[in-house]
């Protein structure tokens, strides 16, 4: 797959910033950040996943092709998440349901 | 490398993967990795299943020649329906064209001696047989009433019917299709013969690398959503319970996530089985090579960008029904580009009346009839009047039967002298495809005027003045399944009696018809070299095509 | 299709079989993207309807063992990482020596969770089995925290006043609980299956630096299921915290 060999040191310092972002959102969940606790904790979430998949699983060394396969997996889970809660919060707001008058008579 | 010279064109060659030297006893069919074989064992899966489900049409269509329905009870009825569905659509639809006729052409297409994980393969035809048995285990004890679409909380919840070994058996199911995509997605990146570029892949394989993507990324969404509906009524869950907070159009938008994108599964392999067939018998390069490549890969995309389509009428805000309207009218651009191409392939060509030509003119023109139906439920305004009647029955099975299975069978008569050297009755098999499509037509069109006079589907009765055009669609449906018959017939009886069909008897341009027919378990004694454009009938002097014999048209308009 | 050496018959080089290999892999894990993929969206939906319910099926949730199993389960993405690495310099007893290291670890998280789901059980938190969110704060165990127990008693309490459904939803909450890190669970027990596979390869020998693909792609898949749960730990187990 990748013919660089990527280096101990290399892991140990992901490593690292790895723990480093696992206290940092520890620390973030109990204060009070009102509807930015979820960004902030999806947001490190992501830094951390990203340097799994760039360093341990070597997608920065790895070919385009490869590249573009981890580009789309997120890409679709996105389309699914997004065209789903597209339909969930234009709905009408007293409800999850459309509102009374928004029945079809045929 | 062995070198044995070609078979002579009246002989069948002496080995070869049907009688290949590890056996032809039953464990070595059952052991094989030979994507060949395994494309044979699927065959015979999916004609089962067909068989099953064809039975239940059957037996719906005698139902309601009458009104009331004196058949089967409304309970009854509700099963034939479900269980038709889910045979159809889950075990033979979506693997027929890919696990037979892709899972045997694609390394011969492209030059390679296998798929790239040939005992994954097997696998996945393990696989299959294991969600076919969990699901014929349900339609066994109590079957299924829920709609092929296990709607939510009926099927959930309240439903008394064999839904939980019918779930797990298409969650099995799934990851055989899984793994087939999984294994032509590698096996066309990495296994191509020297030569062998992207833009020189015949158009088959295009149209299953596409659909390839759709199982890939599709699949898994269904798989989860039908673990959690079996979850759900074993353990009372919520998910999609109201009574306990669930959601029933969460349901829907994971299950047609996936099952929107799964016609995709269905149609793209027939568009790729049409596209090698218009070429061959118009002795023509296809017109618009890139576009129609193009164009798979665009509607395996944007196929992913409608599912809401579904659901204008259960609950969707109307923003999102609004969105999903306006892209379900993009998708239907990269089809009409295909049809185009297809037709403009036609003209000027040396058109011969050969039985797959017929069927792929047959899948052109029903597509089409389809697809534009297609467009008219796609509508806000005007799905609200047809959704849930016999107009969508009508438009899926003009798009299902009038051109996936059109596409499937039409596929089979194309590669039959491949797959078993030998040739089958010409006049008959016309006959046949002739025979097919009338009985479709006479079926499903009278099922368009139902659909907007009102008839809802999936009821076992219906207004007396509905009578006619019920009788007319079992009558077409009875000359349907003569249409079915007569090939499942001649082509059985031409594997020991049929002519030996030799090399290439059409003649095509494909690679696959470089090689023995039937072809030797390594598939080619020596491994191609690719020096030709696709569909190139000018400059391929090894077909045969004397002078004066019927003229090579020119080329038009390809990139 | 026969074997010659480590080249299986219908490849042309070790290299094609290699970068075949790898995409394969890789392809697999974008199928299980998707797949744990529709798990959060219903994740997603649930929590935004019902955000009192799950803030506290959350607060239920043991945070010092579910940060410890988040520590180890990246420490052995390390130690996985660090036997491709061995792997490829031709160090073979390392190889085994990290293999094993990962193995050991992954049995840690597996086993903290076994304990977590008997906590849930005799809380009665387990869908379906006599749900019951009131029961724990008014049936104190041995080893519990009193203080913690009456603040969250005090929380159910309000919560069932304003939600006379709250076990429905915080039903959901824990069917999504069990669910997720259940389905993540059997994925870290077929992982585990594979360690062994590839433990029992390395003391044959088998991987060296020109053959070591089964090492590393076992790896990818190892590395996906530490990614699924670096997004599961502060989605189960961090939500409304700061209360």
């Amino acid at each position: 797959m990748s013919k660089h060999i990527v280096s101990p040191l290399v892991y140990i310092v992901i490593f690292v910033s790895l723990m480093l972002g696992t206290a940092i959102t520890i620390w973030a969940a109990f204060q009070n950040f009102g509807k930015f606790n979820i960004v902030i904790a999806l947001a490190i979430a992501t830094i951390k996943a990203t340097l799994v998949v760039l360093y341990f699983m070597h997608a920065r060394y790895s070919p385009k092709r490869t590249q573009l396969v981890i580009v789309c997996s997120v890409f679709w889970l996105a389309i699914m998440l997004a065209l789903t809660l597209a339909d969930y919060d234009t709905r009408p707001r007293e409800g999850r349901l459309a509102s009374a008058n928004t029945c079809y008579h045929v | 490398m062995n070198n044995t010279p070609p078979a002579p064109d009246n002989e069948l060659p002496d080995t070869h993967y049907l009688n290949a030297t590890y056996g032809s006893g039953i464990r070595s069919w059952l052991l094989t990795t030979d994507h060949k074989r395994i494309a044979l064992l699927y065959l015979a899966s999916v004609t089962v299943f067909f068989f099953i489900g064809g039975v239940l049409a059957t037996m719906i269509r005698i139902h309601l020649l009458t009104p009331t329905g004196a058949l089967v009870t409304p309970e009854t009825y509700n099963k034939l329906f479900t269980m038709h569905g889910v045979a159809m659509i889950f075990f033979f639809l979506i693997p027929s064209i890919p696990a037979v006729l892709g899972n045997f052409l694609i390394p011969l297409m492209i030059g390679a001696k296998d798929l790239a994980f040939p005992k994954v393969n097997l696998l996945s035809w393990y696989i299959y047989i294991l969600g076919g048995s969990f699901v014929l285990y349900s339609f066994g004890t109590g079957g299924l009433d829920t709609g092929w679409t296990f709607y939510t909380p009926l099927s959930s919840v309240y439903s008394n019917s064999a839904v939980t070994p019918a779930v797990i058996g298409i969650f099995i199911n799934g990851f055989s299709s899984i793994l087939t995509g999984l294994n032509f997605i590698v096996t066309i990146h990495t296994m191509r013969a020297p030569g062998m570029t992207w833009f020189r892949l015949p158009l088959f394989a295009w149209a299953h690398y596409a659909t390839s993507l759709v199982m890939i990324l599709g699949t898994p969404v269904i798989a989860i959503t039908l673990l959690l509906v079996g979850l759900e009524r074993i353990f009372h869950l919520g998910f999609f319970n109201p009574a306990l907070g669930g959601d029933p159009i969460l349901f829907q938008h994971l299950f047609w996530f996936y099952s929107h994108p799964a016609v995709y599964i269905m149609i793209l392999p027939a568009m790729g089985v049409v596209s090698e067939i218009i070429p061959t018998f118009a002795r023509k390069p296809i017109f618009g090579y890139a576009f129609i490549a193009g164009s798979s890969i665009a509607i395996a995309v944007i196929g992913f960008l409608v599912w809401a389509h579904h659901m204008f009428v259960t609950g969707e805000s109307t923003y999102a029904a609004l969105t999903f309207s306006f892209l379900s009218y993009l998708v239907a651009i990269p089809s009409a580009i295909k049809v185009f191409n297809w037709t403009s392939t036609l003209y000027k060509g040396s058109i011969s009346w050969d039985p797959p030509m017929i069927y792929a003119l047959g899948f052109i023109g029903l597509f089409v009839i389809g697809g534009l139906t297609g467009l008219f439920l796609a509508c806000l305004g005007l799905d609200i009047h047809i959704h849930d009647t016999y107009f969508v029955v009508a438009h899926f099975h003009y798009i299902m039967v009038g051109g996936a299975v059109m596409g499937y069978v039409g596929g089979l008569h194309f590669w039959w002298p491949k797959i078993t050297g030998r040739l089958y009755p010409e006049s008959l098999s016309r006959a046949a495809a002739v025979v097919l499509f009338i009985g479709f037509n006479l079926t499903f069109f009278p099922q368009f005027i139902l659909g907007y006079l009102g008839m809802p589907r999936r009821y076992h009765t219906y207004p007396p003045e509905f009578q006619v055009l019920n009788v007319l669609s079992t009558a077409g449906a009875s000359i349907l399944a003569l249409g079915y018959l007569l090939p499942m017939a001649y082509l059985t009886w031409s594997m020991r009696y049929g002519k030996v069909a030799g090399q290439n008897p059409w003649p095509a341009t494909g690679l696959e018809w470089k090689t023995d027919s039937p072809p030797p378990t390594e598939n080619f004694h020596v491994t191609p070299e690719v020096t030709w454009e696709p569909y190139d009938f000018e400059n391929r002097p090894d077909l045969g095509l004397a002078a004066g014999a019927r003229p090579l048209a020119p080329a038009h308009g390809d990139d | 299709m026969h074997r010659t050496g480590d080249l299986y018959g219908h490849f042309q080089t070790l290299e094609q079989q290699k970068e075949t290999a790898a995409l394969g892999m890789w392809i697999f894990l974008v199928t299980e993207v998707l797949f744990f993929g529709g798990l959060f969206l219903t994740y997603t939906i649930n929590r935004h309807t019902f955000s009192t319910a799950f803030g506290i099926g959350s607060n239920t949730l043991d945070i010092k063992l579910g940060a410890g199993n988040t520590v180890v389960l990246i420490m052995s993405s390390l130690t996985m990482a660090m036997a491709v690495w061995s792997a490829q310099v031709g160090k073979k007893k390392l190889v085994s020596i990290f293999l094993i290291a990962t193995l050991a670890l992954g049995t840690v998280f597996l086993g903290v969770k076994a304990i977590e789901y008997k906590q849930k059980f005799d809380h009665h938190l387990v869908p379906g089995l006599s749900f019951d969110m009131k029961y724990h704060p008014t049936h104190p165990m041995p080893g519990d925290d009193l203080t913690e127990l009456a603040l969250e008693k005090e929380e159910v309490d309000k919560a069932f006043a304003q939600d006379p459904d709250i076990n429905a939803h915080g039903q959901l909450y824990f069917s999504l609980y069990f669910g997720m890190t259940g389905l993540h669970a059997l994925h870290m027990i077929i992982g585990a299956g594979l360690l062994i596979w590839l433990i029992r390869g390395s003391f044959r020998g088998r991987f060296t630096p020109q053959y070591n693909t089964p090492v590393e792609i076992v790896g990818l898949y190892w590395h996906f299921v530490d990614i699924v749960w670096i997004y599961l730990f502060p989605l189960l187990y961090l939500i409304d915290r700061h209360r």
